[in-house]
C-alpha cells in the first residue's frame, strides 16, 4: 500500500481517539456535576478503590521508604551528608514517590478492574439494559467511579506518605544508627506544607486518570471476552503513562518551588 | 385491536461501516397489537429493535412511537420515551452486581424513583407472575439457570407496566417445555399489561403461539407480513422456505456462498 496513505490513516485514527476521548471526558464530567448523584454507589466504590488498595499501597510504600533511606545514605556517605537522609526520604515520599507510585498501583488493579467490570457489561449488553430502564450509564456507572477515584486517591497517597516515612525511619534507626529522635526532627523540620499538598493535589489528577481510562476502555469495549481482554490491558497501559506524563507536566509547570 | 398506529418504521437505514444491515424497514404496528418479526440469523432483527429503542440511531429513515418521531431523540427526551417501554434482552442481560429482586425493581427504583420498600413488593409480585418463588429474589443472577434467567428478565421488562414490550428471541436456547412455558407467560403478560407487543424470533412454535401477525424479515428488508393463521398459505417462497427449514430454496446461507 501506498506509504502515504498508511501515514494518512495512522494519523486520522489517532485524531479519531482523542476525538472519542475527548467527547467522553465531557460527558462524564457533566454527569459528575448535575444531579442525580448517586452517594450510595460513590461510597461502594470508595470502597472498592481505596480500602482495597491499602495492603498492596501500603507495602510498596514501605519498602519504598526503606529502600531510599538505604541508597540515600550510601550517596549521602560519600559527600559526607549523611545527615540529610531523613529529609530527603520525606521529600522525596511527598512530592514524588508516594503519589506516583500509589497512583501506578491503583492503575494496576483499579483502572483493570473497572474496564473489565463495564467492559462485560457492554458486551452482554447490561449497558442497553440501564439505558432501555432509563438509566445514563454515564450516571450510573462512570460518574460514581471517577467521583470516588478523585476523593480515594489522595487519602490513599496521605496513608502511603505516612508509611513510606515510617519504613525510612526504621530502616534508618535500626540499621543505619540514626538517633530516633533526631531523625524524626529532621524530617519535621524540613519538610513544607507545599511538599505534601502537591503530592495530594497530583493523587486526584492521578485517580481521575485511572478510573477515566478503565470507564473509557471498558465503555467502548466490543467483541466479546476478548474485547474486554483487549480494554482491560488497554487501560492499565493507558492510565499508567498518562500518569507518568501528567506528573511531569504538573510538576514542571504547578510545583516546581 | 384498534387501527390506532403505535410504532411506524419508514424506510429505516442502518449500516456499520460498508455493511449495511437494514436497508428500508417499512412495518406498522397497532396499539395492543402483537407483531413477532422472524428472519435468519443476523438478518437484522436485534439492530431493528435497538434503533426503535434509540440504542442505536438509524442512519436515514423515520421511527414514530405514538406519533412522535423518535429517531434521533436523546438525553431526557429519549428518557421520556423509554420510560413507556420494555425490553428482554435476548441474553436476558441481568445487571450482575445485584440481586434477582434489585434487577427486577431497577427501572422502578432508578427510572420511576420510587422507594425500594415499595419498589421491592413489586419485585417480587413480578417475580411470582413468572412463576419464581420468593427466594429467588435474594440470589444473585450468575446461580440461576438460562431459563430463569429469560424469566427474571421478562419480570424486569414489565415491572414498571410498559406501554410496549420488546422481547428479543425469549425462547432461544430453552428446552421445548421451557420455552413454552415463556410463551405462556409473554402471552399472558401482555395481555394483563394491554401493552403492545414486538418479539423477535426464529423458533416458529413460538411465533404461531404469541404473534397476532408476523413479519419476516430478509437481507434488511420487511419481505412479508400478514396474520399468524396466513403464514402457511403465504405464497411467499422465502417464508416457506423459513418456516419448513429448508437448506434448499431462495434465501442462501452465507456459509454456501463462501
Ligand atoms: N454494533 C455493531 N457493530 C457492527 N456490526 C454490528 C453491530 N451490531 C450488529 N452488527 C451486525 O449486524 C448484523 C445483524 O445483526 P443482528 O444482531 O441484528 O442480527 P439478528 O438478526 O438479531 O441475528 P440473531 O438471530 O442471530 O440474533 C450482523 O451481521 C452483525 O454482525
Ligand atoms: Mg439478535
Amino acid at each position: 500500500m501506498n506509504f502515504l496513505a498508511v501515514i494518512g490513516q495512522v494519523v486520522l485514527a489517532a485524531f479519531t481517539d482523542v476525538g472519542r476521548l475527548a467527547v467522553f471526558v465531557q460527558n462524564a464530567v457533566r454527569h459528575c456535576i448535575t444531579p442525580p448523584i448517586y452517594p450510595r454507589l460513590i461510597l461502594q466504590q470508595m470502597i472498592r478503590i481505596g480500602y482495597n488498595s491499602l495492603p498492596v499501597v501500603g507495602l510498596t510504600a514501605f519498602f519504598t521508604g526503606g529502600v531510599l533511606a538505604l541508597q540515600i545514605y550510601i550517596g549521602g556517605s560519600r559527600f559526607n551528608a549523611e545527615s540529610l537522609v531523613s529529609s530527603i526520604v520525606a521529600l522525596g515520599i511527598t512530592r514524588e514517590l508516594g503519589p506516583v507510585l500509589a497512583g501506578l498501583m491503583v492503575a494496576g488493579r483499579v483502572s483493570a478492574a473497572i474496564a473489565a467490570e463495564i467492559g462485560t457489561m457492554r458486551v452482554t449488553e447490561q449497558i442497553d439494559a440501564l439505558v432501555t430502564l432509563a438509566t445514563n450509564p454515564f450516571k450510573y456507572l462512570v460518574a460514581p467511579r471517577l467521583i470516588a477515584a478523585v476523593i480515594t486517591l489522595p487519602i490513599l497517597v496521605a496513608i502511603a506518605d505516612t508509611i513510606g516515612i515510617m519504613g525510612g525511619y526504621i530502616v534508618g534507626t535500626k540499621s543505619l544508627g540514626f538517633n530516633s529522635g533526631v531523625y524524626i526532627k529532621n524530617t519535621v523540620d524540613f519538610i513544607e506544607y507545599q511538599d505534601v499538598f502537591s503530592g495530594l493535589a497530583k493523587s486526584a489528577v492521578f485517580g481521575f486518570i485511572i478510573a477515566l481510562m478503565g470507564c473509557y476502555h471498558g465503555y467502548n469495549s466490543q467483541g466479546g471476552a476478548q474485547g474486554v481482554g483487549r480494554a482491560t490491558t488497554n487501560a492499565v497501559v493507558s492510565a499508567s503513562i498518562l500518569i507518568l506524563a501528567s506528573n511531569y507536566i504538573m510538576t514542571s509547570l504547578l510545583f516546581n518551588t | 385491536m384498534s387501527t390506532d398506529k403505535h410504532i411506524v418504521l419508514n424506510d429505516v437505514h442502518k449500516s456499520f461501516g460498508p455493511k449495511s444491515v437494514l436497508n428500508g424497514v417499512n412495518l406498522e404496528i397497532g396499539r395492543r397489537e402483537s407483531v413477532v418479526v422472524i428472519g435468519g440469523s443476523g438478518t437484522g432483527k436485534s439492530v431493528m429493535l435497538k434503533c426503535i429503542l434509540g440504542l442505536l440511531h438509524p442512519d436515514s429513515g423515520s421511527i414514530k412511537i405514538g406519533g412522535t418521531e423518535v429517531s434521533g431523540l436523546r438525553g431526557r427526551k429519549l428518557d421520556e420515551v423509554l420510560a413507556t417501554m420494555g425490553m428482554l434482552f435476548q441474553g436476558a442481560a441481568l445487571f450482575d452486581s445485584l440481586k434477582v429482586w434489585e434487577n427486577v425493581a431497577f427501572g422502578l427504583i432508578q427510572g420511576k424513583k420510587m422507594d425500594r420498600a415499595k419498589a421491592r413488593d413489586i419485585a417480587f409480585d413480578k417475580l411470582a407472575q413468572v412463576g419464581l418463588k420468593a427466594d429467588v429474589g435474594e440470589l444473585s443472577p450468575a446461580e440461576l439457570s438460562g431459563g430463569m434467567q429469560k424469566r427474571v428478565g421478562l419480570a424486569r421488562a414489565i415491572a414498571t407496566d410498559p406501554e410496549i414490550i420488546f422481547f428479543d428471541e425469549p425462547t432461544t436456547g430453552l428446552d421445548p417445555i421451557m420455552g413454552d412455558v415463556i410463551n405462556d407467560l409473554i402471552v399472558h403478560c401482555v395481555k394483563a399489561t394491554g401493552a403492545t407487543a414486538v418479539s423477535i424470533t426464529h423458533d416458529m412454535a413460538s411465533a404461531r403461539k404469541i404473534a397476532d401477525r408476523i413479519a419476516m424479515i430478509y437481507r434488511g428488508e420487511i419481505i412479508w407480513q400478514g396474520t399468524a393463521a396466513e403464514i402457511d398459505n403465504s405464497g411467499n417462497e422465502y417464508v416457506d422456505q423459513f418456516i419448513h427449514g429448508r437448506a434448499d430454496g431462495p434465501i442462501q446461507m452465507d456459509i454456501l456462498k463462501a
